[in-house]
């Protein structure tokens, strides 16, 4: 079934009856090529672009959930490529050209909006910096925009320009940034992947690994073993305790993060606005919620919710920048489970168990990373070399000084 | 969360600085033929623990004690508050 605007058109004159499932149930064998274990956003890109770019279809994707149900389906939704070092930028790139042809690549609407992304600065440092950021990201030819505090006023007249603590003296904008519909995410490229012959089961929790002699050659689920020739990790927040079942200690810990929705409001917010000074950004979803969040609550935590002290200190920094937003009312809150890296990058990688792979450590930023993250993930799955723009995120960095630290912060998940 | 402090009683998780799991006592020896493995092994790589997990909290806002504090990660349930001193003599570290 393939969408368009007259299939739609026709739909909508016979009552919508001419509409099938978007993938299939299907029974689960006993063997695959591949196995992949989450079907979150970056298990099902992993599916789709292996599929599509490399022809590999007996594939499997194994959920203990339903689709949707982790970090896919919890976020921000906020994408942009405004990094700036080596290991990150290229790749996040990569990622931002994939959203841009994604709705014709996969025939599915995910609402791509590339309203722009604005990040505010306070200080003469904070904006040399964000000057250099720019320059790294002309790079890759990303697009940035250095603004001073009228061209923010121009944007954002709503802001508290002359705050005591954090004045804005401007900012920097990237045009192409903006945010896509999370779960249509995952629901576009499990349809792709499932045309294409992918098995997605779910309800199919992993609970071990068949390991012998250093060699993978499947997995142990609570509806009984599966045999692959290869097996690919994919599990966001739960990294450590999958990782864990194959002997494996990483350099990651599960940390908790918050977001908030308002009621429904006209629009008001141009883009994406972030307050890193302040712990605060804010978008405004297409229903007109304002969506925002800011830190993870910073302790270890796999409880999918979070405490107060990090309202009260996101709701403050909302306060400070954007005072009007205490006129909304708040809906709803809540928590996803992070897989906090020690420097704040991730990994896509080989383990040092044959066959066993390895993605990982998204931190608070892995959605944005969807297609990429599929898309190198299944090169490296394929063909057992990884991608070139994602050849840094190696799962043994630390050993040799291999750590890129986007905000040069430190070795501690709960500084990043 | 509340931290029920051994000296202190009950005191809001805000007022702490969160460190991680409570093995980063148990700092290698330096000194050790293998130091370089372990050092990499203590610093960066983690057990991650899904239930009860013994952590560092240091009290910032307040005595500037540092706590081992038994909570469990998947209810964030705290069953236990010991000053970290006395933790590590038991464990033959500190004099
Ligand atoms: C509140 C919040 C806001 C965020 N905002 C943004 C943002 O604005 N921009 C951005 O770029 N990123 C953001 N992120 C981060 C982003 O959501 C994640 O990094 C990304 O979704 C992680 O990849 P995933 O989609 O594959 O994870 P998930 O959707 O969590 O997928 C992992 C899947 O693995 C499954 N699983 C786990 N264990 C097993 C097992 N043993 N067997 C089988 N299946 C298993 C889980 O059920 C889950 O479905 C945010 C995250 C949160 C929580």
């Amino acid at each position: 079934m393939a969408f368009s605007a007259l299939k739609i058109l026709k739909e909508g004159f016979t009552g919508n009856r001419g509409w099938s499932p978007h993938w299939r149930d299907p029974v689960l064998k006993k063997e695959y090529d591949i196995i992949i274990i989450g079907a979150g956003g970056h298990g099902l890109a992993t599916a789709y672009y292996l599929a599509r770019n490399h022809g590999i279809t007996n594939i499997a994707v194994l959920e203990k959930g339903w689709i949707g149900s982790g970090n896919i389906g919890r976020n921000t939704t906020i994408i942009r490529s405004n990094y700036m070092l080596p290991g990150n930028q290229p790749f996040y790139e990569l990622s931002m050209k994939l959203w841009e042809g994604l709705e014709q690549d996969f025939n599915y609407n995910a609402m791509v909006s590339q309203r722009g992304i604005l990040n505010l600065s306070h200080s003469d440092a904070q904006h040399d910096a964000y000057a250099r950021r720019g320059n790294a990201m002309h790079l890759t030819k990303s697009g940035a925009v250095l603004l001073d505090k009228s061209g923010v006023q121009k944007m954002c007249p709503f802001l508290d320009f002359d705050n005591a603590r954090f004045p804005v003296k401007g900012g920097i904008w990237q045009p192409r940034g903006g945010s896509v519909r999370h779960d249509a995410v995952a629901w576009g490229y499990a349809r792709g992947a499932d045309s294409r012959g992918v098995d997605l089961i779910q309800n199919c929790e992993v609970t071990g690994f068949q390991i012998k002699n250093g060699v993978c050659f499947g997995v142990e689920t609570s509806r009984g073993p599966i045999k692959a020739k290869k097996v690919g990790m994919c599990v966001a927040g739960s990294s450590g305790v999958l990782a864990g079942k194959a002997g494996m200690r990483l350099p990651i810990e599960s940390h908790v993060l918050q977001a908030f929705v308002t009621e429904g409001l006209k629009p008001i917010i141009p883009g994406v606005i972030t307050f890193g000074a302040g712990h605060f950004y804010v978008s405004q979803s297409d229903k007109g919620g304002l969506v925002f969040g800011g830190d993870i609550d910073g302790y270890n935590s796999y409880a999918q919710r979070g405490n107060l002290p990090v309202v009260e200190d996101v709701v403050e920094g909302g306060m400070a920048i954007m005072p009007m937003i205490g006129r909304a009312r708040l809906l709803r809150s809540w928590g996803g489970i992070m897989d906090m890296s020690m420097d704040g990058s991730p990994f896509i990688d080989k383990t040092h168990i044959e066959g066993l792979f390895f993605n990982g450590g998204w931190c608070y930023g892995g959605f944005k990373a969807t297609p990429a993250s599929g898309y190198c993930y299944a090169h490296l799955l394929a063909t057992e070399k990884p991608h070139p723009v994602s050849e840094r995120m190696r799962l043994d960095r630390f050993k040799f000084g291999g750590q890129f630290d986007e905000k040069g912060v430190g070795a501690q998940p709960n500084l990043h | 969360m509340i931290i029920d402090h051994p000296i202190l009683g009950p005191r809001d998780s805000s007022e702490f600085v969160y460190l991680g799991d409570a093995c980063l006592i148990d700092r290698p020896d330096p000194l050790d033929r293998n130091a370089e493995k372990l050092f990499y092994e203590y610093q960066y790589l983690r057990d991650n623990i899904a239930g009860p997990m013994q952590e560092l909290w240091y009290h910032e806002q307040g005595d500037r004690s540092w706590l081992v504090v038994t909570r469990n990660t998947v209810t964030h349930e705290i069953s236990k508050v010991e000053l970290a001193r006395e933790v590590s003599r038991s464990r033959g570290r500190s004099k």
